[in-house]
């Protein structure tokens, strides 16, 4: 789960790190009285959860409050990448002398957090890491013990960043990481962080992602869920405990288990079908479960044709069998299908099936190339 | 014939009382696999599967009492990681974990006191061991394979069943499968399951099954050019899988470009590997 910029910034500073003073605006007419607050030059920030607002112009330097306003009123009008813009965030303009990078994520490879710092700050560290990777300094910390000091100097020494900053920069280090660990981030992002004129370090921009996993032991922090993050579809999957990913194929896929639903979407792919969605019902998937699964890949309009394919585990055949057929009882439709099914109680699982006269099919090959033809009207 | 668990394996179940730890305990205990424990903090004293298997408090009071050498787990993911750490400072020296959505700095923590306790984990998000014949620790269904001479590893739950079942229908057997998980910080690699199939006299071949997300695969394939004698088929999930999207597992996600199916196929392709278009073409690879 993403966190917006202003939330971010708020969080950070709660563990130290200092940040521009300012507030976030529903209204452009909030934006004026923020903007006279904190006396007139301010930068307007569109709040959406995707990269390059800079660039869609929906991030802008004003100089008095009326400006405020009627630059609000223009970015508040916007949409950046499809998402509508809901908030803006007005921040005292700083007066910046260098930007640099600071950010921490997990590594997978080396299963622990990483520190990394660049002296190149306010562009994507991801193009950094393209154009100039010898601009990039990471520093591993061992989960047990958290960030050392030693550490965040190392960072500060390589970027070169000058002495008088380093005890600012080992704060706003410690802080971060704070952050990072006490709130389950799977990355926390100073960007820039820079060097204001009179000398101080302050957090430009910040972006946290959270782990979906934890969110259990941060119930206050899964209340800010920006809805527009994800899909309607995805949001309503991830209640009934679904994960649905919307492709642009006509083939509705419901599948169990994330591995076998990517090797189906691939193998529709191979025998020339399209997906028209990924689909896991995960493990021990109720009746409800699947019902809901069926009622959301029924949703998109362009389904001509769905492929169930489940094998058993944890999930067991009859209960597959009576939650499509419950499902299909409460949602009835014209959609043509064919059923694979095998695994823990396939026999009564398919028993059931096909006393419904349900269409099966013995292998994924099989099932696939038949949802193909269905998808194509061939009955 | 296997690796990690075999006829040898006192199988320890925390969790058993649960719904799905006491069904698939059943189905251990059905397939042969010495069950000689559960643990259920506040049930220890009572007995499940009709009196046959004791329940214990924790997990120390299991393995003293029944010497249980391995553990398997299905509680809830907010008490997993203390589940994993129990098994470990109860001196059990392999742990799977099957449990699904254990945060991700709870599982950094558990593994780097694992590695310096010396402890095997298996997964989380698993679907645990199989090694037909001899063993069943997960929930892996046994009919579907064979006792024979091919090892499989798999990030995957119902992938690797498709693949066991694909196997078995073409009459091959398999030595152990090895479902390593979906997650992005796991117990045991590719590699660590490769080195011990090529350590393992009684498998020949390897199946390995992959899928986007992280490099775990590529390591793979350099340790398959650089070590390993025994032929391995890999097949690679998710080439039609959009980036930036997590499909299903916590650790399937392409991320800055990175972890996508046709890099990783590329590295096996590079290795001497053969990969499979689906999963049904593996039997013939082999």
């Amino acid at each position: 789960m993403k966190l917006h910029e202003y939330q971010s910034k708020q969080m950070f500073e709660e563990f130290g790190v200092p940040i521009p003073r300012g507030r976030v605006a529903m209204t452009a007419q909030e934006a004026r009285s923020i903007a006279e607050e904190l006396g007139g030059r301010v930068v307007i920030k569109s709040q959406v959860l995707v990269g390059g607002r800079g660039k869609a112009g929906g991030i802008r330097l004003v100089d008095s409050p009326e400006e405020a306003e009627e630059v609000a009123t223009q970015i508040l009008g916007m949409t950046i990448k499809g998402l509508p813009v809901r908030r803006v965030l007005v921040d005292e303009a700083a007066n910046i002398e260098t930007e640099i990078y600071l950010g921490i994520t997990n590594d997978r490879a080396e299963r622990c957090p990483v520190m990394i710092a660049s002296a190149e700050g306010g562009v994507e560290i991801e193009e950094v890491a393209r154009t100039h990777p010898d601009k990039i300094v990471r520093v591993w910390i061992d989960p047990l013990l958290g960030s050392r000091e030693y550490q965040a100097r190392y960072l500060a020494a390589t970027i070169e960043l000058p002495r008088d900053h380093w005890r600012d920069f080992l704060l706003i280090a410690q802080g971060l990481f704070n952050a990072f660990t006490e709130n389950d981030a799977t990355l926390a992002e100073i960007n820039p962080l820079v060097i204001t004129a009179d000398g101080r370090l302050l957090a430009l921009d910040g972006k946290v992602v959270l782990d979906d996993n934890a969110l259990f032991r941060h119930t206050d922090l899964a209340e800010l869920r920006d809805l527009d993050e994800e899909q309607p579809e995805e949001r309503d999957a991830r209640k009934y405990g679904l994960s649905y990913v919307k492709l642009d194929g006509n083939i509705g896929c419901m599948v169990n288990g994330a591995g076998l639903a990517m090797a189906t979407m691939d193998v529709i792919h191979l025998f020339g079908g399209k997906p028209a969605n990924f689909l896991d019902i995960g493990g021990g998937a109720s009746a409800e479960k699947v019902a809901a699964a069926i009622k959301i890949i029924l949703r998109d309009p362009s389904v001509e044709a769905m492929l169930f394919n489940i094998f058993g585990g944890i999930t067991r055949g009859d209960e597959v069998a009576r939650g499509i057929l419950s499902a299909l009882e409460a949602t009835p439709t014209d959609i043509p299908m064919v059923i694979r099914l095998v695994g823990t109680n396939e026999e009564e699982g398919r028993q059931l099936l096909t006393d419904a006269n349900f269409e099966t099919a013995p292998s994924l090959a099989e099932a696939a190339k038949r949802a193909i033809e269905l998808s194509k009207g061939d009955q | 014939m296997s690796v990690l668990v075999d006829k040898d394996t006192r199988l320890l179940v925390q969790g058993i009382t649960g719904r799905e730890g006491l069904f698939h305990t059943s189905r251990m205990v059905d397939y042969g696999t010495n069950v000689v424990a559960g643990v259920t903090p506040k049930k220890g004293g009572e007995w499940v599967l009709d009196g046959k298997i004791p329940v214990f408090d924790t997990v120390r009071t299991a393995v003293e009492a029944t010497g249980a050498n391995v553990s398997i787990i299905f509680v809830p993911a907010r008490f997993s990681a203390d589940a994993i750490l129990e098994a470990a400072d109860a001196g059990v020296p392999l742990v799977v974990c099957i449990t699904e959505g254990i945060p991700v700095q709870d599982m950094m923590k558990v593994r780097r006191y694992l590695d310096q306790k010396g402890v095997r984990l298996v997964g989380p998000n698993c679907p645990g061991l199989l090694s037909p014949g001899e063993a069943k620790v997960g929930i892996i269904p046994g009919h579907i394979a064979q006792k024979g001479n091919i090892g499989v590893v798999s990030r995957s739950g119902t992938l690797t069943y498709e693949v066991l079942h694909a196997l078995n229908q073409n009459n091959m057997g398999v030595s152990t499968c090895v479902g390593i998980g979906g997650d992005p910080i796991n117990g045991t690699s590719f590699v660590d399951a490769l080195a011990m199939f090529e350590a393992d006299p009684h498998t020949e071949k390897v199946v390995l099954i992959g899928e986007i997300g992280g490099s775990d695969e590529e390591r793979a394939a350099d340790f398959i050019s650089d070590r390993m004698t025994k032929p391995v088929v890999a097949f690679v999930a998710g080439r039609t899988a959009p980036p930036g999207k997590r499909m299903g597992h916590a650790g399937a996600i392409v991320e800055g470009g990175e972890g996508t199916a046709d890099e990783k196929i590329k590295a096996f392709e590079a290795a001497g590997v053969r990969t499979a278009n689906r999963p049904e073409e593996i039997p013939d690879l082999l």
